[in-house]
């Protein structure tokens, strides 16, 4: 089965500073992929470089089949592949409804701006995908209030449901749980699994916090200085013996013999 | 925009058009004046609610009445519908080629390169002898449909075209108001960047608010033309820039009848104010601003709103 | 040869009075984020004034040296009245808002004071040409020359080391860099804002009358003087960087070479060539020649 995502030789280097080496993957669908690594290891440029947010000075990616190296966010993003953002982009003036229904017309309407003028913002179909999405992701008491009053977390949500209205075949977490208290990170990332898990998304998710890694991912790459050191299940990738190095510091070995990573070195 | 409501408005301006015949001439002049500048102003709403002020409208202004005066003058036309038609596709076209450059700068540098555009028509203007140099050229009286109303039949007729143009704006500025890209001003307002992450260019959007605003603005300027039978270089001023944002303050962003009815306020308040102290009618004009900026914000509609959710995000980070 | 030398000439004492207008304009922005559109009339008030003065002073056939003197006080005073009024009164309330909301209540201002220049002097122009004609002139190759102009150039390559100076050596002028850089900062750092806001303002206003004043002896003082000013100075301080020194001595520079050559080769482009300047450095530095600012381009 050829996989969904494929990414081949990629490269970055912004003048002297190499951001990002040779890195290869390929990933099927229905993954769910953590992405962990040290800041400035490389895991935001790769995201970057995946979402169109920066051109790869190197490499190809492809995409069902198709080259989208170099293409702007936009069209990757009309082609399928979204992101949500370490700090929850959402529109504050609009409330939690409207600004999934920006999402949800936007992707309606396509991305012509003729097109854009000339279909109705409320419709039908834009209201009932928004209120889909306001269930999936469990924000219902948030509706009508405005993204600007929104505890952290619901606006996390909210970034990530808007970042669904498309119904995006591969969606990129940056940091989903970043600045949320420890106390609800889980239950957030319970949240964004179930309603992704449910559209079928492939996931990546860029995440420091390795206890959420090792809930939730399939699979765990590890970056360090550009490139990829690990790529497998999280026992394995989070055993490497490079990867307790640079990344995540020392094994801890909790009472009923299960391995966890301690706290991480962020270099 | 429910049919009772187009309804409603074609009631309220067929009823405005039939009572000309018993208003005073120098009423309807000022009422149909009044009128062009609404246009220009609903094009003004449409990018204000975008977060975008420009400075320079004049330019599409401008180029819609010298198109009337010019296609008068060097291709012999008369008819008022052909000729407002002509004024609002090259102001559409202008706006469609600078757009290309404008639709790429925002905030402060929107406004200086609006600016800069529209001094530079200026600027050729005034220095072309072939386009009436300072004294401008004169707009000879238009024909209706073949008919040739004279006297103050010349004015009705062009007050119901004005009443006319007016329902056409209304109709299809709210139409793109309630479309996709209209409902998408606020949020480009708030968050350019997320807009584009949800597949759609921001650039072209603006793109299309500076043309659709540019027509209005060229009709405005064709009907203020033919009303005035006179264009000058005047017309291309920053000061008259200057003049359509500040009924565009007055009206508000909120909907498309505010902008008449603030042109309509505007053109009163202006006549008052020339009667009761003709030294000083800038002064007064000038001290409106003031209090509506300072104390009416409502009237800034959506510049505030921008400022509250700044300080509304900056409160919940 | 006569023509190169008379646009340089030209564009020498037209850059002069593009500098000493925009200077105080270009701070004002720099300073405080306020594009002020009252500066116009800070030159209209500045003109008047020193008309007005020189008026009286030469009816009372005083010594000619003492009419130079005159000009300058004529422009200090109002300026210090005017900035100080606006400062405290009105602008005191608009700090911190939206930039372009700024624009519009200095518009605004702008409006109410061009009425009041109006009610004060009427609508009558004012010639006040004793300074100028005074001064005399030479000719250089055949050129006429006045030696009010080169005075004027003087001065403004006086006001553009004192300035130079007083940003980069004095301690008022680090503060007011630092200001510039970046307010919130110099704040913290212990810098009285508020009242470099308030001298930063009076020197400006003090600036953009003296532009007013030493262009009164030049021209008939009319009203309609403020507005066509404050587009030109505009043009100046976009082209230069909105908040730089430098910016506006070139800018000022650009902007008169510009206009002379259009002058004296194809006058039909005289006005359209300064803002198709304007508009070039927009398009390819929209910050301006010298600014680090930011633009918000997307």
């Amino acid at each position: 089965m050829s996989a969904l995502l494929s990414v081949k030789g990629l490269e970055k280097t912004f003048g002297q500073v190499v951001a990002a080496r040779d890195i290869n993957v390929d990933v099927p669908q229905g993954q769910t992929i953590g992405i962990i690594g040290a800041n400035g290891a490389g895991k935001t440029t790769f995201v970057n470089m995946i979402t169109g947010h920066l051109t790869p000075s190197g490499g190809t990616i492809q995409f069902e089949g198709s080259d989208i190296t170099g293409l702007p966010s936009r069209k990757i993003m009309r082609l399928g592949i979204a992101r949500s953002f370490q700090v929850a982009q959402v529109f504050p003036t609009f409330s939690v409804f409207e600004n999934l229904c920006a999402a949800t017309a936007i992707a309606r309407s396509g991305s012509s701006v003729i097109g854009a003028a000339l279909s109705r913002f409320v419709s039908a179909g834009t209201s009932a995908d928004a209120e889909t999405a306001i269930s999936q992701f469990q924000i219902g008491q948030f509706r009508d209030a405005l993204a600007s009053t929104l505890p952290q977390g619901v606006r996390k949500l909210l970034d990530i449901a808007m970042a669904t209205a498309g119904n995006p075949r591969v969606l990129l977490l940056d940091e989903p749980t970043s600045g949320i208290s420890l106390e609800e990170k889980f239950g957030l990332m319970d949240v964004i699994m179930g309603a992704l898990k449910a559209r079928g998304t492939t996931i990546l998710f860029v995440e420091h916090d390795m206890e959420i890694v090792q809930r939730f991912a399939d699979r765990v790459l590890a970056f360090y200085d550009g490139t990829v050191i690990a790529d497998g299940s999280p026992a394995e990738a989070l055993g490497d013996e490079r990867v307790r190095e640079f990344i995540t510091g020392t094994l801890i070995r909790s009472k009923d013999g299960k391995l966890s990573a301690g706290r991480a070195s962020h270099a | 925009m429910t049919g009772l409501r187009i309804l409603l408005g074609a009631l309220i301006l067929g009823g405005l058009g039939a009572a000309a015949p018993f208003t005073p001439l120098w009423l309807i002049s000022l009422v149909t004046l009044a009128m062009s500048t609404g246009l220009v102003v609903c094009g003004l709403i449409i990018l204000w609610r975008g977060g975008l002020v420009p400075f320079g409208q004049a330019l599409f202004f401008a180029t819609g009445a010298y198109t009337v005066a010019l296609s008068g003058r060097w291709f012999g036309m008369t008819d008022a519908f052909l000729l407002v038609a002509l004024a609002v596709i090259m102001a559409a076209l202008v706006a469609f080629v600078v757009g290309f450059l404008l639709a790429q700068y925002r905030e402060i540098f929107f406004a200086m390169l609006s600016l800069a555009l529209s001094m530079i028509l200026y600027g050729v203007l005034v220095k072309s002898e072939t386009l009436g140099s300072t004294d401008g050229i004169n707009v000879a009286q238009a024909s209706f449909l073949g008919m040739k109303p004279r006297g103050p039949g010349y004015t009705f007729a062009l007050f119901w075209l004005a009443l006319g143009m007016v329902f056409s704006a209304w109709l299809g500025v709210s139409a793109y108001l309630n479309s996709v890209a209209g409902q998408l001003a606020g949020a480009i307002r708030d968050n350019e960047i997320r807009v584009e992450y949800l597949g759609i260019s921001v650039t072209n959007l603006v793109h299309l608010k500076l043309t659709i605003s540019a027509a209005l603005a060229g009709a405005g300027g064709g009907l203020a033309a033919l009303s005035i039978s006179h264009v000058d270089p005047q017309m291309a001023y920053w000061t008259t820039s200057g003049g359509f944002v500040f009924v565009t303050i007055l009206a508000g962003a909120a909907s498309v009848p505010a902008a008449f009815l603030g042109a309509l306020l505007f053109e009163i308040v202006r006549t008052i104010a020339v009667a009761l102290l003709p030294g000083g009618w800038q002064l007064i004009l000038g001290s409106v601003l003031l209090l509506t900026i300072l104390f009416v914000p409502e009237g800034l509609g959506s510049l505030m709103i921008r400022k509250r959710a700044a300080v509304a995000e900056k409160g919940a980070a | 040869m006569i023509t190169v030398i008379a646009i340089v000439t030209d564009g020498l004492v037209y850059a002069a009075w593009l500098f000493v207008v925009a200077i105080g304009l270009t701070l004002i922005f720099g300073v405080m984020k306020i594009l002020n559109v009252a500066h116009g009339a800070f030159y209209a008030f500045g003109a008047y004034a020193a008309a007005t003065a020189i008026g009286l002073y030469f009816d009372r056939g005083w010594p000619v040296a003492g009419g130079y003197l005159v000009v300058a006080t004529a422009a200090i005073a109002i300026g210090l009245l005017m900035g100080y009024i606006l400062e405290r009164v009105f602008l005191r309330r608009v700090y911190g808002k939206d930039e372009v909301v700024v624009v519009l209540i200095t518009y605004a201002l702008f409006l109410i004071l061009e009425d009041v220049l109006i009610l004060i002097w009427g609508t009558d122009g004012r010639s006040a040409y004793q300074p100028y004609t005074e001064a005399g002139s030479f000719t250089v190759g055949g050129l006429p020359l006045s030696v009010y102009d080169i005075g004027l150039v003087g001065f403004a390559g006086l006001l553009a080391i004192v300035a130079s100076y007083t940003i980069k050596k004095t301690t008022f002028g680090r503060l007011l860099t630092a200001v510039i850089y970046d307010r919130e900062t110099a704040a913290a750092f212990g810098v009285d804002v508020s009242r470099v806001y308030t001298v930063t303002f009076l020197v400006g206003a003090v600036l953009g009358a003296l532009g007013g004043a030493l262009t009164a002896p030049k021209i008939s003082v009319t009203p309609g003087l403020g507005v066509e000013v404050i587009v030109l100075a505009f043009a100046v301080v976009a082209i230069g960087g909105m908040g730089s020194m430098e910016g506006a001595l070139v800018g000022a520079l650009i902007v008169g070479l510009f206009r002379a050559g259009a002058v004296h080769l194809i006058p039909q482009l005289e006005l359209f060539s300064i803002y198709a300047v304007m508009a070039l450095v927009l398009v390819f530095r929209p910050q301006g020649l010298f600014s680090r600012a930011q633009p918000r381009k997307i």
